[in-house]
């Protein structure tokens, strides 16, 4: 299977890339790793006109300190999250997570930008990034616009991101000596999870203080277990207090039904997932 | 068309392409190199994985345009000399084939497996080839292989436990 025809461009700074995506607006397609996007051409489910590639900008990719916050380049490869000393320090939960999102090659060439901008609900760093409260730097033509995590996905592979803007980076607040875990549930390996829970837990002399929590492919989008980190907050960390708490842990979500499990089976699923995950970061 | 130039196998290659090439289609119809093989065609399978500068890719999965100015090695230019590389000979040693049609794939993401970790667990050797599929089932051999080629266990393997 071979893409329809397309023109090509590989500007080499992030104004050129505006400038190219403005002249060719709904014909173009942003290209960041290409492991959703190429699959995608190759099945001619969609066929853009013009593929602006961002595989040439330097500035994209990267981590850096900034304070309180961890910059992520929004063209850093999975792999390189794996391995960053700094993600590991401050963001574990991207990291715990990262290793279960498809495979070796995969994580070699896909971006950690381009998995958020893709959004698909079953993708591994959504939930992460939303539990951790990241802010999404989304540039324009018109300057550089933060948009907070609640705010970022939208729907069904539908984001913030303009059809003339381009994410650039993501700002992760620093989550230092917080415990963390993924846990993922799939039936075949390298695959999108049935249904994953992302948890961070920051725990103080056997109390949980803090917990982050949240859901991928539990609905349209990826989402926050709210109810499970309310329940979570000031109850000591053992495996009572843990289940009760993940028992929430489906309360306003709107799970898909497929062949995988219908959405029922995904909300039990969850429960299940989250009391892993939390029990897992808080170390129990 | 665009102009590529990259080196492929220790040879500087120069083309005009169009975009829309995939990599894997470039090395095999253009360069010859059918060694690497499109299996599943969905990124998958990774029978089709090379080293994209010295990291493994899925070739069905990358345009030959991004492997502009890139140094491309397949399983046709991991011999030196006529002299297989290790992998190679610990995959004909342990049998760590069937078919044969996963096998360039395998060994391509084996050498980059062992780059990063030179001694894997076993587990690890399963997970960092979770994207290469065989049909033929034929994994134990395979793990083995990666065994024998980093110096674990060769001859006396103790029983692997799917």
């Amino acid at each position: 299977m071979i893409p329809a025809q397309f023109d090509y461009l590989a500007p080499t700074t992030i104004d050129e890339a505006l400038a190219a995506l403005a002249e060719h607006g709904d014909d173009a397609k942003i290209l960041a790793g290409g492991q959703s996007l190429l699959p995608v051409l190759r099945m001619r489910l969609n066929a853009p006109e013009m593929v602006i590639d961002l595989n040439k900008i330097p500035e994209l990719r990267g981590v850096r300190d900034d304070g309180d916050h961890l910059v992520i380049g929004a063209m850093t490869r999975h792999s390189d999250i794996a391995k960053d000393p700094q993600v590991g320090e401050h963001a574990a939960l991207l990291q715990k997570a990262v290793h279960h999102l498809a495979d070796e090659q995969i994580r070699h060439r896909g971006t950690f930008g381009g998995a958020l901008a893709h959004a698909d609900p079953a993708g591994d760093m959504g939930a992460p990034a939303l539990a951790l409260g990241c802010e999404f730097v989304i540039a324009g033509r018109d300057g550089v616009r933060n948009v907070a995590a609640d705010d970022f996905f939208v729907d069904l592979f539908e984001t913030a991101i303009g059809e003339d803007e381009i994410l650039t980076a993501v700002r992760v607040p620093k989550h230092t000596g917080w415990g963390a875990h993924y846990e993922k549930f799939v039936r075949v390996a390298h695959q999108w999870p049935i249904v994953a829970v992302a948890a961070a837990v920051k725990v103080d002399g056997g109390t949980i203080t803090e917990a982050r929590v949240g859901l991928t492919n539990m609905g349209s989008t990826p989402l926050r277990a709210r109810a499970v980190e309310d329940a979570l907050r000031g109850q000591p960390a053992t495996e009572d207090a843990v289940r009760e708490a993940a028992s929430r842990a489906a309360e306003g979500a709107n799970p898909p039904s497929d062949l995988n499990g219908d959405a029922e089976y995904r909300a039990h699923l969850a429960t299940v997932l989250t009391r892993r995950a939390v029990l897992t970061a808080a170390g129990v | 068309m665009t102009r590529i130039s990259l080196t492929v196998d220790g040879a500087k290659v120069a083309d005009d392409v169009e975009p829309r090439m995939l990599l894997v289609q470039y090395l095999r119809e253009r360069l010859g190199k059918t060694g690497t093989v499109v299996g599943c065609d969905t990124s998958n399978c990774g029978a089709c994985t090379v080293h994209l500068d010295g990291t493994s890719v899925k070739s069905c999965n990358v345009l030959a345009v991004q492997a502009d100015g890139c140094e491309v090695t397949t399983i046709e230019g991991l011999a030196q000399d006529g002299e297989l590389h290790p992998v190679q000979e610990a995959f004909r040693e342990c049998h760590g084939l069937q078919c044969g049609f996963c096998t360039p794939g395998m060994i391509m993401q084996s050498v980059a497996l062992l780059k990063d970790n030179p001694s894997p667990s076993e587990e690890e050797i399963r997970l960092g080839l979770e994207g290469n599929l065989c049909r033929c089932t034929g994994y134990h051999n395979i793990v083995k292989a990666v065994q024998h080629a980093c110096g674990q266990g060769a001859g006396a393997q103790q029983e692997v436990t799917a």
